[in-house]
């Protein structure tokens, strides 16, 4: 293959990347490193600022009418669909809105044309009727999966064992390598995936199919031309200067969520790719600092406003309306080199540049090497805003061997243009061992779920005797969620397909497909109960538990206490151990997330009482938090214990959300900073994988939850994400609230 | 678990301390004081019979596990209650937790100084000590007992050439007079081995304990320092002392 020449200023050091498709081949030739700290920092510019006053207008105007600003009742989106949109034509330096119109959301019902129906007549509206006769002919995601589904998925499903499955929504988590647009242009991308449909010769189900992918892949890119045509841009060849790298980018972006309305749609890890066209025009004399900062912040404001439609009851699962527009920052390269420069900084600069925001999805990837400005400059703002989470980066390089990678959705490790993965939201586990207590049966209705459970009738619950048929449970529970998840993948391929983002990974990747399991920290509490206190099950007529009476203390996940710890650990071995056995769609590789989103609250809602104390409906802390208030020795024991859990058998992410008041951190601003980061290296230097790091009063959001029109901005990080705050259902803001915020003790 | 030699007798720990010494702390807040100061902010921790044991092992093993937190300038401070009354059980620990390379500290209201306590002393990297008054008519009012043994602890300490922060409460009516912080100063400004002293604003947070425990809360309807008043011991203190800290 030869690349374009047309990269007439290119001063880019020549590598692999100039032969083959390679990104991280040029980033790694080609990169600027940064060791220092965050003076060179530029302010918003006067055009930013009034772009921005613009945005949140329009902004207020959607808080102002229930969370939607409008719909486009009539048009299906697509890459194509809609005419160009702006926010300010004259103001943007980075321009493309998903619709014609800012905050507009559109109809994507691939994944299923009842709920985008639904999701329009919550706001009063109607769908389009040509929708419905398009529907009549054409097959959709959403209904093929439930064709395919059994009766003993649909019980699962409707008992809230499995909750939260991408069966009637999009299933997100693929990022698509949108450098490749800047670096190689599309005409060249075309060319590569014309070469590889050569190349699958022979004729068997797998290679047909991947035919018939290719082809999508291809015409998404040619829809790319077009669509970037009508902003008068010339996507089809390489990106020659700084800000043409960043729109190219955010081009590739923009295809792909006008196309889909995944749950989590990330962007990968941009920044340091953009770094390098950054520096080279200001050495070149083209750009100061000024203007760069400029650049990304109009980049970062437009990732701000990407918008799906969304009905009610998926803010169950997924609260705040969020994207999941997740950009991974830092890290380090294997050579010894950080991956962190100045425009690493840049996007964290944009926190102040235009205020706390939750999207996009700020993630550091941490590790021990990382330049210690950058370390503090991540301290301060999440300090100040709350909203950057952090992930290991020494722990997921070594153990996913790559250090070019993004995250999906929330905490999950993704080889960019590589890999990509299934997403399998995720399993009730208190309910599983509650399942194994009542028979099999579901302790709310009675109704038989796994069979073969001999009836628990002891007084006082045996340890041995509960981890027994806990096992067989969770073996039964691990195979019927894995083939809802072999069905589900088959029929998103089959009828909705990502073609612009898997347009931009490499033909034919490995997948993981990533389970995951809610509740670990009450599982824990509950064994350890039962192991360590007397635990007696309150049972009704029927013989299923409403009650457990605890006699006795017992040791609490959350308190570095290796008796409780390594139940929790014991129990992600094994629950992923059963989910590991089964065959999966496309030969995918099995990982597992102790994570939740914001379905901690309604999981709480459908489990009954837990033999560790927890009332009925009580939500459940979130990810693989320790259970609100248990954790009684200060913060660092509660992030020992989380760090105990095994990323090895968790390697989709392990979330821990962390609430500290600004006092406790300490007593000046300098302390709070330096004990901030002391805090994180310790943290990941122990195993621990991921933090979402909050420093809030509660009485900030209790005054948010009284007063939300004070906070239109204010920012908090849930589990694996961040929302605003006032966005949140009642429900969800009081969970949030009643979470162990750690405050000095005395 | 009986009391021995090899357990402490504490009230409670925090593994996440900010406030009692530099960097990330371990806190040990042991059980028992003699003191009886009028403001103190932790009645609970003040019966020498109460609270529980922890062994000495245990502590150690924490530490271990906070290590990767330390950086620099954290360790364990040993707060309380007072820990002096347990100074025979510190040895032991300190010298283990010294072997291990672990920053020491203890916050102390200077009760007594002894061979014993000379011996913690000289395995203690950090003294954070606790200046109630300095009028001794006034420091029985407050405490119950004189400031004798607590201004030789600090001579002695001043002669060991080892550091020491002092801390100082500022409650209005009693202790936040000029002349009195500026005694404060005239006491201690020539002591090399003061790094800084910090002020410490009376604040209201433990007074429910009081109802809890059955005691009488004498300080009643005085209120934590305002804002001219703090500023005001800042700017005093500091013609005396290299740093002035208000918490």
């Amino acid at each position: 293959m030869t690349r374009s020449t047309q990269n007439t200023f290119s001063a880019f050091k020549e590598g692999n990347w100039s032969t083959e498709i390679d990104v991280r081949d040029f980033v790694l030739n080609n990169v600027t490193p940064y060791y220092g700290d965050s003076y060179f920092l530029e302010g918003a510019t006067t055009r930013t600022q009034m772009l921005w006053e613009l945005a949140s207008f329009e902004l207020k105007k959607e808080r102002d009418n229930d969370g939607c600003h409008s719909i486009d009742t009539e048009t299906i989106s697509n890459i194509t669909s809609h005419g160009p949109g702006y926010i300010n034509k004259e103001l943007e330096t980075i321009v493309g809105l998903q619709t014609d119109q800012l905050l507009k959301r559109a109809m994507k019902p691939f994944g299923g044309p009842r709920v985008v129906e639904k999701a329009i007549a919550e706001r009063g509206l109607k769908m389009a009727d040509r929708i419905n006769d398009i529907f009549d002919f054409a097959r959709n995601h959403n209904d093929q999966v439930f064709s395919a589904y059994d009766k003993e998925i649909m019980t699962f499903r409707s008992k809230g064992v499995l909750t939260g499955l991408p069966d009637n929504y999009a299933r997100g988590r693929v990022i698509g390598d949108y450098r490749r647009l800047a670096l190689y242009g599309a005409t060249l991308l075309i060319n590569e995936k014309l070469n590889d449909f050569e190349k699958v010769t022979e004729i068997n189900e797998h290679n047909i199919r991947l035919r018939e992918e290719l082809k999508w892949q291809i015409k998404a890119l040619k829809d790319i031309v077009k669509m970037a045509t009508e902003y008068d841009l010339d996507v089809s060849r390489p990106a020659e200067t700084a800000q043409e790298a960043i729109q190219w980018i955010y081009i590739a972006y923009l295809a792909a969520v006008k196309e889909q309305d995944g749950a989590a749609m990330s962007l990968g890890n941009v920044s340091s790719f953009i770094d390098i066209y950054i520096q080279r025009d200001m050495e070149a004399g083209r750009i100061n600092e000024i203007q760069a900062q400029e650049f990304i912040d109009h980049f970062v404001m437009k990732l701000r406003l990407v918008r799906h439609l969304r009905p009610a009851a998926y803010d169950e699962i997924f609260g705040g309306d969020p994207t999941w527009v997740t950009e991974a920052i830092g890290g380090q390269f294997f050579d010894g080199r950080t991956k962190v420069t100045k425009t690493s900084f840049r996007f964290l600069q944009t926190l102040y540049n235009l205020g706390p925001s939750p999207e996009p999805n700020l993630t550091v990837l941490w590790s021990e090497e990382l330049p210690i400005g950058f370390k503090k400059f991540c301290a301060e703002v999440s300090a100040d805003t709350s909203s950057i989470q952090y992930e290991n980066d020494d722990l997921m390089r070594e153990s996913r061997a790559s250090d070019d990678y993004g995250i999906a959705c929330c905490v999950s490790q993704q080889t960019l243009g590589k890999r990509t993965q299934h997403f399998g939201a995720r399993t009730n586990l208190p309910k599983t061992l509650l399942m194994s207590l009542n028979a099999g049966r579901d302790e709310n209705t009675g109704v038989v779920l796994v069979n073969g459970i001999t009836p628990m009738e002891d007084e006082v619950l045996d340890y041995n005797k509960v981890m027994n048929d806990f096992s067989k449970t969770m073996s039964e529970v691990a195979r019927v969620y894995a083939k809802s998840m072999y069905i589900i993948h088959y029929m998103h391929d089959k009828y909705y397909y990502e073609n612009s983002q898997m347009a931009f990974i490499d033909t034919d990747p490995e997948i993981d497909v990533a389970y995951g399991a809610a509740g670990i920290s009450i599982v824990a509490d509950a064994l350890s109960a039962i192991k360590y206190a007397k635990v007696k099950p309150v049972r009704n007529e029927e013989g299923l538990t409403t009650d457990f009476e605890i006699e006795g203390d017992f040791p609490k996940f959350g308190n570095d206490d290796d008796r409780v710890d390594h139940i929790a650990k014991e129990i992600t071995h094994l629950f992923f151990k059963e989910l590991a056995k089964h065959q999966t769609y496309k030969n995918a590789v099995p990982t597992m997330s102790l994570l939740t989103i914001t379905s901690n609250v309604v999981y709480g809602k459908k489990t009954g009482a837990t033999p560790d104390g927890r009332k009925a409906g009580v939500p459940f802390a979130p990810g693989a938090n320790p259970m609100h208030g248990r954790d009684t020795h200060g913060a660092i024991a509660s992030l020992n214990s989380v760090a105990k859990l095994d990323y090895e058998d968790a390697q989709d992410g392990i979330s821990n959300t962390f609430s500290i008041v600004p006092k406790a951190l300490g007593n000046s601003r300098e302390e709070q900073i330096d004990n901030l980061v002391a805090m994180m290296g310790g943290y990941f230097k122990n195993g621990a994988h991921h933090l979402n790091v909050n420093v809030l009063n509660r009485e900030t959001l209790m005054d948010a939850y009284e007063h939300p029109e004070n906070y239109p901005q204010l920012t908090i990080r849930v589990s694996g994400y961040a929302v605003n705050f006032v966005r949140l259902s009642k429900a969800h803001q009081l969970e949030v609230i009643a979470r162990t915020f750690h405050d000095s003790m005395i | 678990m009986e009391e021995n030699t090899l357990n402490l007798r504490i009230h409670s720990l925090e593994t996440f301390g900010t406030q009692d010494g530099p960097g990330i702390r371990l806190v040990i807040f042991v059980q028992g004081c003699e003191f009886r100061c009028l403001y103190c902010h932790n009645p609970d921790t003040l019966d020498l019979k109460g609270g529980k044991f922890l062994p000495l092992t245990a502590i150690e093993d924490r530490m271990d596990r906070m290590k990767n937190y330390f950086g620099d300038k954290g360790g364990i401070t040993v707060s309380g209650g007072e820990p002096l009354l347990q100074r025979k059980k510190l040895i032991t620990l300190f010298k283990d937790l010294k072997k291990s390379g672990f920053h020491t500290c203890i916050d102390t209201n200077g009760r007594l100084f002894n061979s014993e306590v000379g011996k913690l002393l000289g395995l203690t990297d950090l003294v954070l000590l606790d200046i109630k008054h300095m009028d001794d008519k006034v420091h029985k009012k407050l405490t119950g007992l004189s400031n004798v043994n607590t201004l030789n602890f600090a001579a002695q300490r001043e002669l060991s050439n080892k550091p020491m922060w002092l801390r100082h409460v500022l409650v209005p009516g009693w202790t936040d007079s000029d002349e009195h912080l500026h005694q404060v100063g005239q006491h201690f400004k020539d002591y090399k081995t003061i790094e800084r002293i910090e002020i410490l604003p009376y604040h209201e947070l433990g007074v429910h304990k009081y109802k809890e425990l059955g005691m009488f809360y004498k300080l009643k309807g005085i209120k934590p320092p305002d804002e001219k008043t703090k500023q005001r011991a800042v700017e005093i203190l500091s013609n005396y002392f290299k740093e002035v800290k208000l918490k």
